[in-house]
């Protein structure tokens, strides 16, 4: 990783004083925005992780004692229809959110990223087939194409997360990544290490692996940001249609979906909260994203 | 909240009193209401959809109809007067005279006969939803213009409700031999209201039918029915944009409309003809074990679970197979005596607890099947959480309709939220579903249970009230002692209207009373 | 140039068919079909005989290519084939409801701009300041909040404080401005406020690239008021970035009212797809999937040709 990254930040040197300061702490000075939302996403991800510990209710036991109360001491966001602590979804809704948007993600960064640089290094043929190919994905638009998956796929809840749902999410990625990381590599491809690569007999295998896709790592990492956080919004919008996570499992989209906008006079901290939920993860993610790719690569665009 | 449940109690109670006065009904005005479906197709033979119903309903004539105000009493519509012979294998009915169909020809027996026939044997390319109904009719004769003969095959109990059927629409013999598929793009019948258009995923427009065989009916102008989502609805009404809405709200919903109308909300409530339902698969293990079943059976708080459903969903009142507080229904004495039915839930679960470690499956994992929309997720949830606290873990598969029911007809389930819905409270209609799998295809548990096959048969021939209420009490016993689907909760139908609509019947089902002939508008806009 | 457009529409057919092809195959192993949902509705009784008959009927038992080829042969002829579910020429079911879809795509994409010109020049201009983050973060904002949430705000907002909800029912522009507008301008908002974000962004840095040219340091070097020299030059080189934004995003901005349309009850393309897609009204759905991949497609190639008549620099081989 450090090496890969090494050519894109000296490209950056322009800004004086990078080189002094800790990387971390530099990132800090000069993109501000990138790290609150770093920051916000580290506290999310800890929150997902330690849900069990921390979140005050177990998310899926109904208490109907409890049925729609405002927000209290003792349930800080209220409760919904079915007397379930509003926090505790949420807090587990992070784990969610974040378990599909990540492996999604990085599903869809990393087989667009392959497909890209072999489509790149093999060229000709190869490669007019995989871009006609790409093509075609790419008339979709996004949630058009993860509707008629999940009609197709349907759920398979494995463990308690949804493969199908995460393919149906990545699938989408795929071709955008593809395209992005081909361009990247055509240049790559033309470097004089990667000729003397072939010209030492080695696989075409190892020259992707070990040649090409470390020199795209820079948009790969920008990519696999931002697409978590088109996955989690992804994934909110097909729960709220009702084509997503199943109920009772927490999900921040399906806390909106079905009759809670009935809900709304009496209690409107069922839609306020998990909607501010999705906003908050997504804004951080695309926040770190952005400067992520202000500070890897300023002329890069997705 | 408080406040607000008694101004809908109150909203209740003023409605009552209300509807006892009569009122002078007024001339004119256009009714719009809302609807949350399209329709499949216009023939309302092919289709079982309420979404075809309540917009084709103003436009047909049926032979009987149920009584408005009087559910379950079945009346004439287009028959005048009717006999039933001794030996209950000869109805004879005879048409009102001059009853005109929208294109002005009048309507005779041999349109009757036309309808029935295409019902009871539908000609190539038409499908008929209502065959099995009429499989012991052996002919329909019409020997004069206004006589009708339906002869039988053998006694069937149900047979005046099958008549009465919102469902047999009666067509115009003419336009059927022209192309018997000619109800399913157009309409024309004797109804009250003639069809002027309807825009996809829009509206629906009617317009008075001067020529209706009702002298000074209907009231109405004409009447628009507007296709919107099922949230839309609320706030349409709510803002006054529609005056009705028909299928039925939930109690939320409900609250909402009477909050923003205040008091020109008319609130009418009542159980719902339909159920939902878990089913299990008997093909499977462990689910073909009864102590498996019986035990997931009885871990359900029904009395518990409907009193705070009641209050968030569509779901209502605990019951059997037959709707609670219809003619034939169990009391409620009774149905404690089922299992889960017990208002004790400590023992109900001890016992659950007890039967599946006695089965070998005191670590039960099931997947539960179920659709994606109100109220069966809320079922869902609820059963969910019920098998939880007697450690059943449960994983819950969300699919939409389609897959539904491919799923529960191939078999590929565990376990599934099922529910089921008619247009009478009519036992052999009902108990269908309970029936076995390769005598009804609505049986999907995919268990044979000759017994509950003998009972069913013999409670349809019964013409004796008493004798069949005691069979049906034996099929409902064996069929809970068995468990292969078990109802979990009734429904409850809320109709909220705009207080100016007036004349519409409140009733079991949202598929009858539907033709609007009786309804008006007080006060103009 | 008619040259180039030739070819461009000439690659753009293996293209749309790729896109036939996936989308037949792919709803053809969907479990289940659109007969059962039809005939029972919610749980009637229907027998398996009826069943078996009405997927005669539909073409549904025919062998999956021979379905294909008849969708092919009817393209050819734009015969696109009848919904399963009405039974109405499939062009009719989208002729009435795609006039409200473009509508509010166009009107969003509008909005968007108009959100988007003054936050990117601002942002550009006070590149790095606290008025630049701030810029940011509203547009970041508008990337990251759901558009069916935000509706479901607005709602719920118009009848809190208004007690007054946007009309239910569509009404022509033509019919009645007053009532068309007050149905459909609370999803324009609630898309276009998520497009501006993607806009504006380009905005600002296509007038940061913009500045550090020749000819505005020029102007600048005249003494020519800063802010004229931005709205002069800088802007209408910005705009053709934009436009490029705007015409790429247009059709996933129609993607994107999939799920708005839903939340405002519009009787638009894409609560079609989505009821579509629930009931396996499988010619509906296919068909929708082309035409919005023609539409992208098409709206694709305009804009490069657009780019060559705003920007005289480009030429096309």
């Amino acid at each position: 990783m450090a090496t890969a990254a090494q050519p894109a930040v000296a490209s950056d040197a322009a800004v004086p004083g990078v080189r002094r300061l800790h990387p971390i702490l530099a990132f800090i000075r000069y993109q501000p925005l990138g790290a609150a939302g770093l920051f916000v996403i580290l506290v999310m991800g800890a929150a997902a992780i330690l849900a069990d510990v921390i979140a005050p209710y177990d998310p899926e036991a109904i208490d109907f004692v409890a049925m729609l109360t405002a927000p209290s001491w003792e349930h800080p966001f209220g409760t919904d229809a079915f007397g379930r602590d509003i926090l505790t979804r949420i807090i587990y809704g992070a784990r969610t959110a974040l378990t599909i948007g990540f492996v999604s993600s990085f599903t869809g960064c990393s087989l667009g990223a392959v497909i890209g640089v072999t489509s790149a290094y093999f060229g000709g043929r190869v490669d007019l087939a995989i871009q006609r190919f790409i093509d075609v994905l790419l008339s979709y638009p996004i949630i058009v194409l993860a509707l008629v998956v999940v009609a197709v796929l349907g759920h398979r809840p494995i463990g308690g997360i949804d493969v199908n749902l995460i393919a149906a999410i990545a699938i989408p990625i795929v071709p955008r990544v593809a395209r992005v990381v081909r361009s990247s590599a055509l240049a790559i491809r033309e470097m004089p290490y990667v000729d003397a690569a072939r010209a030492g007999g080695y696989s075409d295998r190892h020259i992707i692996f070990r040649h090409m896709l470390p020199n795209v790592l820079a948009p790969y990492l920008i990519m696999l940001t931002a697409y978590v956080a088109q996955a989690i919004l992804l994934e909110a919008s097909l729960s709220f249609l009702g084509l997503g996570v199943s109920e009772p499992k927490p999900a921040w989209g399906l806390m909106l979906s079905g009759d809670s906008a009935n809900f709304y006079q009496e209690a409107p901290w069922m839609i306020l909260f998990p909607g501010a939920a999705i906003s908050l993860a997504v804004f951080s993610f695309n926040l770190f994203g952005d400067s992520l790719r202000d500070w890897l690569d300023p002329k890069f665009k997705t | 909240m408080k406040a607000l449940t008694s101004t809908i109690a109150a909203a209740i109670l003023a409605t009552l009193p209300l509807a006892a006065v009569a009122e002078t009904p007024q001339r004119g005005g256009t009714l719009s209401w809302a609807i949350i479906a399209e329709p499949p197709t216009y023939d309302c033979h092919a289709t079982g959809t309420f979404a075809v119903m309540q917009r084709v309903a103003p436009h047909y004539s049926t032979l009987m109809k149920f009584e408005p105000g009087n559910y379950p009493n079945i009346v004439g519509d287009l028959a005048a007067s009717w006999d039933v012979s001794p030996d209950s294998l000869t109805y004879t009915f005879k048409l009102h005279p001059n009853v005109k169909f929208h294109d002005g020809t009048v309507l005779t027996s041999a349109d009757l006969k036309a309808t029935y026939d295409r019902i009871i044997n539908p000609p190539d390319g038409i499908v008929s939803n209502r065959q099995a109904s009429f499989t012991k009719v052996a002919s329909v004769e019409a020997p004069d213009p206004l006589t009708v003969v339906f002869k039988m095959k053998e006694v069937d109990a149900s047979m005046m409700t099958n008549f009465a059927s919102p469902w047999n629409c009666v067509y115009s013999a003419a336009r059927l031999k022209q192309d018997p598929n000619f109800p399913a793009k157009n309409i024309m019948g004797t109804g009250p209201f003639k069809f002027v258009e309807h825009v996809a995923g829009s509206h629906w427009t009617g317009e008075r039918f001067a020529d209706y065989f009702r002298k000074g009916r209907p009231y109405l102008d004409g009447f628009r029915s507007v296709t919107m989502t099922s949230a839309a609805r609320v706030n349409a009404l709510a803002g006054g944009q529609i005056d009705a809405e028909f299928r039925g709200f939930s109690p939320t919903e409900r609250d909402r409309i009477v909050r923003a109308l205040g008091k020109d909300a008319n609130v009418l409530q009542e159980s719902w003809l339909l159920h939902m339902i878990i089913t299990f698969n008997t093909e499977r293990k462990p689910f073909d074990d009864p102590r498996v079943r019986k035990a997931l059976s009885l871990a359900l708080d029904r009395w518990g679970g409907s009193t705070s459903l009641s209050k968030i969903s569509l779901l209502g009142a605990p019951g059997g197979l037959v709707r609670p507080g219809s003619e034939w229904s169990a009391s409620p004495k009774d149905m404690e005596k089922w299992p889960g039915y017990g208002r004790d839930m400590a023992a109900n679960r001890a016992e659950a607890k007890r039967l599946l470690k006695e089965a070998g499956q005191e670590n039960l994992t099931l997947t539960l099947m179920d659709r994606n929309i109100a109220p069966y997720v809320t079922a869902g949830i609820f059963a969910i959480d019920q098998w939880r606290q007697i450690g059943v873990k449960v994983e819950h598969k969300q699919v939409e309709l389609a897959s539904w029911y491919a799923l529960q007809n191939s078999g590929d389930f565990e376990v599934f939220v099922d529910s089921f819905t008619q247009f009478s409270d009519d036992p052999s209609n009902v108990l269908y579903k309970y029936a076995s799998h390769d005598r009804s295809p609505v049986a999907v548990h995919r268990a044979i249970d000759r017994e509950l096959d003998q009972l069913f048969a013999e409670q349809a021939r019964t013409a004796d009230k008493a004798k069949r209420l005691e069979l049906i009490r034996k099929f409902e016993n064996r069929a809970m002692e068995q468990a292969y689907s078990v109802p979990l909760l009734w429904w409850q139908r809320i109709v909220v209207m705009n207080d100016r609509v007036k004349g519409w019947t409140m009733s079991p089902t949202h598929m009858i009373y539907q033709d609007l002939g009786d309804v008006w508008l007080a006060g103009s806009r | 140039m008619l040259r180039y457009i030739a070819k461009r529409i000439f690659l753009m057919v293996p293209t749309l068919l790729g896109v036939a092809v996936l989308t037949f195959f792919m709803l053809r192993v969907v479990p289940g079909d659109i007969v059962e949902i039809k005939l029972r509705g919610d749980g009637g009784t229907v027998t398996q005989e009826v069943i078996e008959r009405e997927r005669e009927r539909l073409g549904l038992n025919k062998p999956v290519v021979v379905q294909f080829g008849d969708w092919m042969k009817g393209l050819v002829t734009l015969d696109f084939g009848t919904s399963m579910w009405t039974g109405r020429a499939v062009i009719d079911e989208i002729g009435v409801r795609i006039g409200l879809t473009l509508q509010v795509a166009v009107m969003a994409a509008v909005i968007s701009v108009l959100i988007a010109l003054p936050l990117g020049t601002i942002s550009a201009l006070f590149r790095d300041t606290w008025i630049d983050y701030g810029v940011r973060i509203v547009t970041i904002a508008g990337l990251a909040v759901p558009s069916f949430w935000l509706g479901m705000l607005m709602i719920m907002g118009l009848l809190t404080f208004f007690a007054w909800s946007p009309p239910v029912t569509y009404t022509p522009f033509t019919e009645d401005p007053i009532a068309n507008m007050s149905q459909l301008i609370w999803p324009a908002l609630a898309v276009g406020y998520r497009y501006s974000a993607v806009v504006a962004r380009m905005v600002r840095s296509s007038i940061i690239e913009v500045m550090k040219e020749d000819y505005i340091r020029t102007a600048r070097a005249k003494g020519v008021y800063e802010r004229l020299v931005v709205g002069r030059h800088a802007m209408r080189n910005a705009l053709l970035p934009a436009i490029t934004v705007v015409g790429l995003e247009f059709a996933f901005l129609i993607g994107g009212l999939v799920v708005t349309e839903q939340v405002f009850n519009l009787n638009g393309i894409g609560r079609l797809f989505v009821e579509a897609v629930g009931r396996n009204d499988f010619i509906i759905v296919q068909t929708l999937v082309l035409l919005i991949a023609v539409m992208f497609t098409v709206v694709n190639l305009v804009i490069d040709l657009l780019y060559g008549v705003l920007d005289p620099r480009i030429r096309y081989a």
